[in-house]
């Protein structure tokens, strides 16, 4: 077999942590009896996953500085968003049919969103700040009388841009409209408080923590109580807000990679850190480099380049000893340039020629230096042969040619 | 499923991404995608990943209440609470809802379904379901899907059945049966929990339930749980493989346990006896016997067997879906329900008698009785 891939895409999801695996593959099979069914209340199976279960929520909810009992597992981030959004929006509907958000979320939030405008809600999309932050005095000039949601992510999955998650909370608060935060990029890898950022929502995920995919949670604060209607309805699992079968190994997965987060945050965070300092180091003095979203207010694990003159899908084949996006991994089968770098003001060709590197815990610097190197190279030579950087290097302003249609 | 979660070879990304090794992945999920099509001859493209049997049923139903024209719903009348649930909250919000009454051999009248089938106006019939369960989660009691199907293809109304219990259990031919959809979980049938698939005809499309990513063509969206789904995969061919011998054997066991249990034990009483069944299950009551109590005391003797689903098993009262067979309060509060599997031998079922005979002379002097005929809601 040839040689694997240097993983540079932790920002599309994580292997597992081998401790997560290990620790998941005890709440499979028959061997450990551990395959019980968490609602089974009246035998040992039952009991001894119920049990398992309610560790990994604690687990999770300690990461949040929440209550175990705000934690309603999903079968991932996507769902989450749809159940706090649909479920906001279906319950509170009486109260008033607006909605905010911002052009850069997920395309979970912005899909869910296009469905409620079917459904009669008025959405107002916010635009970025070419930082990718969001403008408060914009977001509370967008607030109106029957503004009931607010949702907004915290950590960009392309950008890696933080919001200010606390100062859009208190903002909410104070006039009474509920927030919810999709955390999937974020969680496990800042801090997150959310008494003190005031969120009444958040979707979290636990493929990008190095837990298994197909496992997420929704956060619902109780205090005040935040009501949904439920989405999945059945056996009532979960508190009526999310029925189905829970999925204990992959509830086990989520609790053991969030705790082990919270316990390493800060050595995973610096590690990433590093890598990208060096990454940036490395290819500082190369021409037309753009680094896409604020530098400093992003989590530690991502760098969004654009690489002016190369196009981002010939460069990810040049690049195929590194397996790195272009665009977010969602849509990265398609050709059109990514809406949140058109979002930040990025020109059509410098959204088509970026490429996101994410790092993670697996990462070396090793796998940088070789990653530097490779691209140093390639993008000379992708540039060596675009009549579009000769005519940048003739000193033609290429935005005032006037092309040929054909 | 391993090597799919924290895989050396780099099985675990995203296959959504653009990386040699998730061109992999996808390969490795259409095998999967068969495999599971295969189980109920199904095409591979008919078959949608989702987390479970729950958001399977809950993906074809909810979409009616967004119908512009008021669609009809039916239901039998003891579905699985995903159906029955997501059926009553349509109803809350104005969707017609007939529950499809059954006998107490859970046998449905076809001429039931005829009338509800004539009542339903012209432009709301190719909006309108009926969803029937494939195989009861209690009683195990096959239902007349094939024949339903056939009757309400007549009117252009659409049919889906929630096979979770009965997939891989029992053949299922999705391709002959003239259903609309299908639901599937994996962890009835030796797969992972979390994982299930929506089997849904070409050529019909639904609006998702799940928003936002693009994944399953544009049907469920979210990153596909690859490690589940492969070991869901997994799961089917196995059970494919092994249907036909495993049912035999089952079948065979289950005569043993029932013959054994009306001959030795006192007034037993075996729900829908003479329907045709699952070939696991047997759903009884020992006279008198709280359900509940004799779970424990069977735990307690080693057995692990269950009073009604797992979904509902915190409630005390007794089980409405026995209830609307027509089962007397006192008979469905007794329910225990045997569900066997690979594993169970004919050793174990003979051991279950023997217990469950000692059990009931133990009980017969204990103050532990349902009062028949007695209010005991």
């Amino acid at each position: 077999m040839s040689k694997l891939p240097i993983y540079l895409d932790y920002s599309a999801t994580t292997p597992c942590d081998p401790r997560v695996a290990e620790k998941m593959c005890h709440y499979l099979t028959l061997e450990d009896g551990l395959f019980g069914n968490a609602a089974s209340r009246s035998h040992r199976y039952g009991w001894d996953s119920e049990k398992a279960v309610d560790a990994a929520r604690e687990a999770v909810a300690a990461l949040l500085n929440a209550d175990a009992k705000e934690i309603v597992w999903t079968s991932g981030a996507t769902e989450s968003n749809n159940l706090a959004i649909k479920g906001v929006a279906q319950f509170y509907q009486k109260q008033g049919k607006h909605i905010i958000t911002c052009k850069t979320e997920h395309k979970a939030v912005l899909d869910t969103c296009r469905h409620l405008e079917r459904d009669g809600f008025t959405i107002t999309y916010l635009d970025p700040e070419a930082s990718g932050l969001i403008d408060l005095g914009k977001l509370e000039a967008a607030m109106r009388s029957d503004t009931i949601l607010v949702s907004i992510m915290h950590v960009n999955n392309e950008i890696g841009v933080i919001q200010d998650i606390a100062a859009i909370g208190a903002l909410c608060r104070s006039r009474k409209i509920l927030f919810h935060v999709d955390a999937a990029q974020s969680a496990g890898k800042i801090p997150i408080d959310v008494r003190t950022m005031q969120v009444d929502l958040m979707s979290l995920s636990a493929h990008k923590i190095y837990g298994p995919k197909g496992m997420g949670a929704l956060y619902v604060q109780r205090k005040p109580r935040v009501r949904l209607e439920a989405q999945m309805h059945g056996g009532g699992h979960e508190r009526g807000m999310r029925s189905g079968t829970l999925a204990t190994h992959q509830i086990v997965g989520m609790g053991e990679a969030f705790r082990i987060a919270r316990e390493e945050m800060a050595k995973d965070s610096a590690h990433a850190l590093q890598l990208r300092q060096r990454l940036l180091d490395g290819i500082k003095d190369m021409e037309e480099v753009y680094i896409n979203g604020d530098l400093e207010q992003r989590v530690a694990g991502n760098l969004n380049i654009s690489f002016n003159y190369v196009e981002g899908e010939s460069l990810m084949l040049a690049l195929s000893d590194i397996a790195v996006s272009s665009g977010s991994a969602c849509t990265s089968a398609s050709l059109e340039p990514s809406y949140v770098l058109r979002a930040i003001g990025r020109s059509d060709e410098l959204a088509h020629s970026s490429i996101r590197f994410s790092f993670g815990r697996f990462t070396t610097a090793a796998d940088v230096d070789h990653t530097i190197e490779l691209l140093r190279s390639r993008v000379q030579k992708l540039r060596d042969l675009s009549p579009l950087w000769e005519m940048y290097k003739e000193g033609i302003d290429l935005s005032t040619i006037q092309w040929a249609a054909h | 499923m391993l090597p799919y979660l924290s895989g050396e070879a780099g099985e675990f990304v995203n296959p959504s991404s653009a990386s040699r090794a998730a061109r992999r992945v996808r390969s490795a999920l259409e095998h999967a995608r068969q495999q599971v099509a295969d189980l109920v001859a199904a095409e591979a493209s008919e078959v949608i990943f989702t987390s479970g049997g729950s958001e399977a049923n809950n993906s074809v139903l909810n979409h009616l209440v967004f119908a512009d024209a008021k669609p009809m719903l039916a239901v039998g009348c003891s579905e699985h609470p995903a159906v029955m649930l997501a059926a009553e909250r349509l109803e809350q919000q104005g969707v017609n809802l007939l529950r499809l009454a059954a006998d107490r051999d859970g046998q449905f009248a076809e001429e039931a379904l005829l009338q509800w089938l004539e009542t339903i106006p012209q432009r709301v019939r190719s909006q309108s379901w009926l969803s029937l369960i494939y195989a009861n989660n209690e009683t195990g009691v096959l239902s007349p899907v094939v024949r339903f199907s056939e009757l309400c293809h007549r009117y252009g109304v659409r049919v889906h059945s929630d096979a979770v219990q009965a997939a891989g259990k029992v053949a299922v031919n999705f391709a002959a049966s003239g259903l609309t959809a299908l639901s599937l979980s994996a962890h009835k049938l030796y797969g992972p929990k979390g994982i299930g698939a929506l089997v849904l005809r070409n050529g019909v499309t639904l609006p998702p339930l799940l928003l936002g990513g693009g994944q399953e063509q544009q049907r469920r969206a979210g990153t596909e749980n690859v490690a589940a789904i492969i070991g869901f995969g997994a799961a089917a061919a196995l059970a494919a493989a092994t249907l036909a011998s495993e049912q035999q054997r089952l079948v065979t066991l289950r005569q043993r346990f029932e013959q054994g249990l009306l001959a030795r034990c006192h007034g037993a009483l075996i729900f829908a006896q003479r329907a045709e069944r699952l070939p696991n299950t047997t759903l009884f009551a020992l006279p008198g016997v709280h359900g509940a109590t004799l779970v424990e005391m069977l735990d307690a003797a080693g057995f692990v067997l269950s009073s009604g689903s797992a979904c509902g098993s915190a409630l005390a009262n007794a089980n409405p879906r026995l209830l609307a067979l027509g089962y007397r309060a006192d008979e469905a509060l007794g329910a225990v329900r045997l569900s066997m599997g690979q594993r169970t031998t004919q050793d174990d079922i003979e051991r279950l008698l023997e217990v469950l005979v000692r059990l009931q002379r133990q009980l017969g002097s204990m103050a532990n009785q349902i009062p028949l005929n007695g209010d005991v809601r």
